[in-house]
């Protein structure tokens, strides 16, 4: 067993072994879970809290599951309509929450590193469930999971981004993981759309869709925000389509057996043609959320096996 | 005790560019006489440097409105043991210092309570706002000695414009920030591979010469007196050179942070480390350096801004900006004599005389006549930087934990010893 964090802050800090370690458990899940017994007890008699200050469905939905199946008792914190108005800090909230003795605390945030900032503050496990612009680790899992299932390997795959990267969370975190593991990751969208530096990121750019997708193994389209489409950082919806939206025509430029995948939620007609997000010989939407529930679970239990270790007096993992 | 003599010294002179070994007697708070060796009687410096105190140009004191943050008295008592000798304060503060009556308030509580001599400087514009200029003639006489908003750039061009215009009659100098007030909206570092894998908004570097350029233009149409604040990105420099070049009556500051400091340094959202203009690029870092040996960066300064707590702990972009500066702009600025990168002399032309000269002030310089206002201090020891020692009231600086080099023994402002380390 290879995995000595304190937290899941985000993919940064995470060695190869450790996000296979997450990986192969996650994996021995999403079979648990497809069967009669969906319930396991890794995480029996410990509290999970979600702390949402933004608002989230799908997310937090996925975390409240995972905790359940493994037996937490979950608690869920709409926080962007709670104590924030109040004007109380985040540190503020932190302390008080850990004054309730949680054992994982998940946390999404508006803001890029305060998640980081609340970790430091409080004594349980942290799980960053997307902070700003910054990182969005268990979404980078999930999908490393969902293509090393469609795949049967996760290193040397061709695999291309595409939409607004400037903006996406969920484009830093898979960078980061698919990098670690030594694929070959082509970012393709709008300059606009593009985080400065981005040269330097190791990855390829292009700008035109028919050259980025090219002998892809993999393409993975964003969420294109509704206030960015209009004028500020595209000049129409329609533009955007024609020239970024995938359909069939696109991805005919890819390999015959490429997988589409999408964060959710998503836009169709927008970043993405509706039948082809069902097309279930090339869609793998679906088990993305699927293997979603399955890596939360993982990431949990990991993370409260440490977080035990570390509350007995030998302390020490094996 | 303004009549005095130090000797034994390693006297620092920025007008000659010199270091040499000497003494140095002060009569009625004034220097009466240098002179090479030694000599018998006074105060025996051991052999340490003794300097002109510094001018920092642009220290935030938080009166009025956030005297929580900094009062004129905790201000004072850093700038002494800093070995700043005056402080040329800035108008952003909460109730801003745009009116001769807030400014008689400012420099009478200044002239009770601050510890070393102060000049205050007064906004630009009315509320700071870009709109309609400030009585730059009664705040003049009022003992303005510049006219700034500070780092909010004043966008509309024809107000500028006019306000450059008005100045140059009277005679005042304009301190600009410059920087685009498009491109740098809402931005806490600046663009790059740092700022995007941390995913904070951010700035292009080219925001800042594009807000010199402007600022330069107007100069050149208007005739007016300007000096940029800080200056900190390599691309902004050609600019400047190009300005000084064609006799503008222009010079150009560096915060000590922009030395000392690169974009790096934010690590894992350190707010300690936001500061306005955002810390760059090292290559940039080196540039700025290179240029103040120059001579072409005029001034180094602190760009001393005290922040409480609160604001300081919260994520990256919701923070506020600022260092405090003022105890740490010695010993920060002793990291580039120690890595040979500038000589003492380099050093405290850029700290005391330029600024001095500047604003028209007597001091800044190790000559007969000049008012005593010196700073005694070892270079060389080390020490860790614990923030709980600072005097400032707000203990936001990034050197917190750090190793520096360089300690100050003793301050003196007209002659009068403001500052003695072993009597702290």
């Amino acid at each position: 067993m290879s995995f000595r964090q304190k937290h899941l802050l985000g993919i940064e800090p995470l060695r190869s072994e450790e996000i296979t370690t997450i990986l192969d458990l996650a994996d021995r899940y999403a079979e648990m879970e497809r069967g009669t017994r969906k319930h396991g007890d890794a995480l029996t008699g410990l509290t999970q809290i979600n702390m949402f200050f933004e608002a989230s469905t799908r997310t937090q939905a996925s975390f409240e599951i995972a905790g359940k199946r493994l037996g937490a008792d979950v608690m869920n914190m709409a926080m962007a309509a709670s104590s924030l108005k109040k004007g109380e800090t985040l540190i503020d909230t932190a302390l008080t929450l850990n004054a309730m003795h949680p054992d994982l605390l998940v946390v999404r945030h508006p803001h890029s590193g305060a998640v980081n900032l609340l970790a430091e503050k409080v004594n349980c496990a942290v799980l960053n469930a997307g902070d700003g612009r910054h990182e969005h680790p268990t979404q980078a899992l999930l999908d490393a999971l969902t293509i090393r299932r469609a795949k049967g390997r996760l290193h040397r795959l061709n695999i291309a981004i595409c939409g607004d990267i400037a903006h996406s969370r969920v484009a830093r975190s898979n960078i980061l993981l698919l990098g670690k593991l030594e694929n070959r990751i082509r970012l393709i969208g709008p300059p606009t759309l593009m985080p400065s530096g981005v040269a330097e990121w190791g990855v390829e750019v292009y700008d035109n869709m028919a050259e980025g997708l090219e002998g892809c193994d993999v393409v993975m389209m964003l969420r294109l925000q509704k206030e960015r489409m209009d004028g500020a950082f595209i000049p129409s919806e329609r533009e955007y389509y024609h020239r970024f939206g995938l359909d069939a025509e696109k991805l005919g430029a890819a390999k015959e057996d490429a997988i589409v995948m999408h964060p959710g939620p998503m836009n169709r007609g927008v970043e993405i043609d509706g039948t082809l997000a069902d097309d279930i010989n090339r869609s793998v939407i679906q088990e993305q959320v699927e293997m979603g529930v399955a890596v939360r679970m993982a990431a949990m239990d990991l993370l409260a096996r440490n977080l035990r270790a570390s509350r007995t007096p030998e302390g020490v993992m094996a | 005790m303004t009549n005095a003599l130090y000797r034994n010294a390693r006297l620092i002179d920025p007008e000659a560019q010199t270091e040499t070994h000497g003494w140095l007697r002060i009569e009625n708070g004034v220097i009466a006489e240098i002179g090479d060796g030694d000599r018998a009687g006074g105060v025996n410096c051991g052999g340490l440097c003794l300097a002109p105190g510094i001018v920092d140009l642009g220290v935030k004191v938080g009166e009025p409105g956030e005297r929580h943050k900094e009062s004129f008295r905790t201000a004072g008592a850093a700038a002494a043991a800093g070995g700043v000798t005056t402080i040329v304060t800035r108008p952003d503060t909460t109730t801003p210092i745009d009116t001769p009556e807030v400014l008689d308030f400012v420099r009478r509580r200044g002239q009770e309570a601050a510890a070393v001599r102060f000049r205050p400087m007064a906004a630009l514009t009315k509320g700071r706002a870009g709109r309609e200029m400030t009585e730059i003639g009664f705040l003049l006489d009022a003992g303005a000695v510049a006219f700034t908003d500070g780092d909010r750039v004043v966008s509309d061009t024809k107000v500028f414009s006019r306000c450059m215009s008005y100045a140059r009659s009277v005679g005042a100098l304009i301190v600009g920030h410059p920087q685009d007030p498009g491109l740098s909206e809402g931005a806490a570092v600046t663009s790059g591979k740092f700022a995007s894998l941390r995913g904070l908004p951010a700035v292009s570097p080219m925001a800042e010469r594009m807000g010199l350029e402007r600022d330069l233009a107007l100069v050149q149409m208007t005739d007016a007196r300007y000096h940029a604040d800080q200056i900190s990105t390599a691309a902004a420099l050609p600019a400047l050179a190009r300005a000084k070049a064609e006799g503008l009556d222009v010079t150009a500051g560096v915060s000590i942070h922009h030395l000392t400091l690169n974009e790096l340094d934010v690590a894992d959202y350190r707010t300690f480390f936001k500061i306005k203009p955002p810390l760059r690029a090292e290559t940039d870092r080196i540039a700025m350096i290179d240029a103040v040996r120059d001579g072409l960066i005029d001034v180094i300064c602190s760009m001393h801004t005290p922040q409480d707590e609160e604001s300081k702990r919260l994520p990256f972009e919701a923070a506020a900006s600022g260092a405090v500066g003022l105890e740490t702009l010695l010993p920060a600025a002793l990291r580039l004599y120690h890595a040979e990168q500038l000589t003492l002399p380099v050093l405290f032309r850029a700290m005391a005389l330029n600024p001095a000269r500047r604003l028209g002030l007597p001091g800044g310089r190790l000559g007969v006549g000049a008012p005593a206002d010196l700073v005694l201090f070892d270079p060389d020891v080390p020490f860790v930087l614990d923030r709980a020692t600072l005097r400032s009231k707000s203990k936001n600086t990034p050197f917190d934990g750090q190793r520096m080099q360089g300690r100050v023994e003793t301050t003196l402002v007209g002659g009068n010893i403001v500052y003695s380390r072993g009597a702290s």
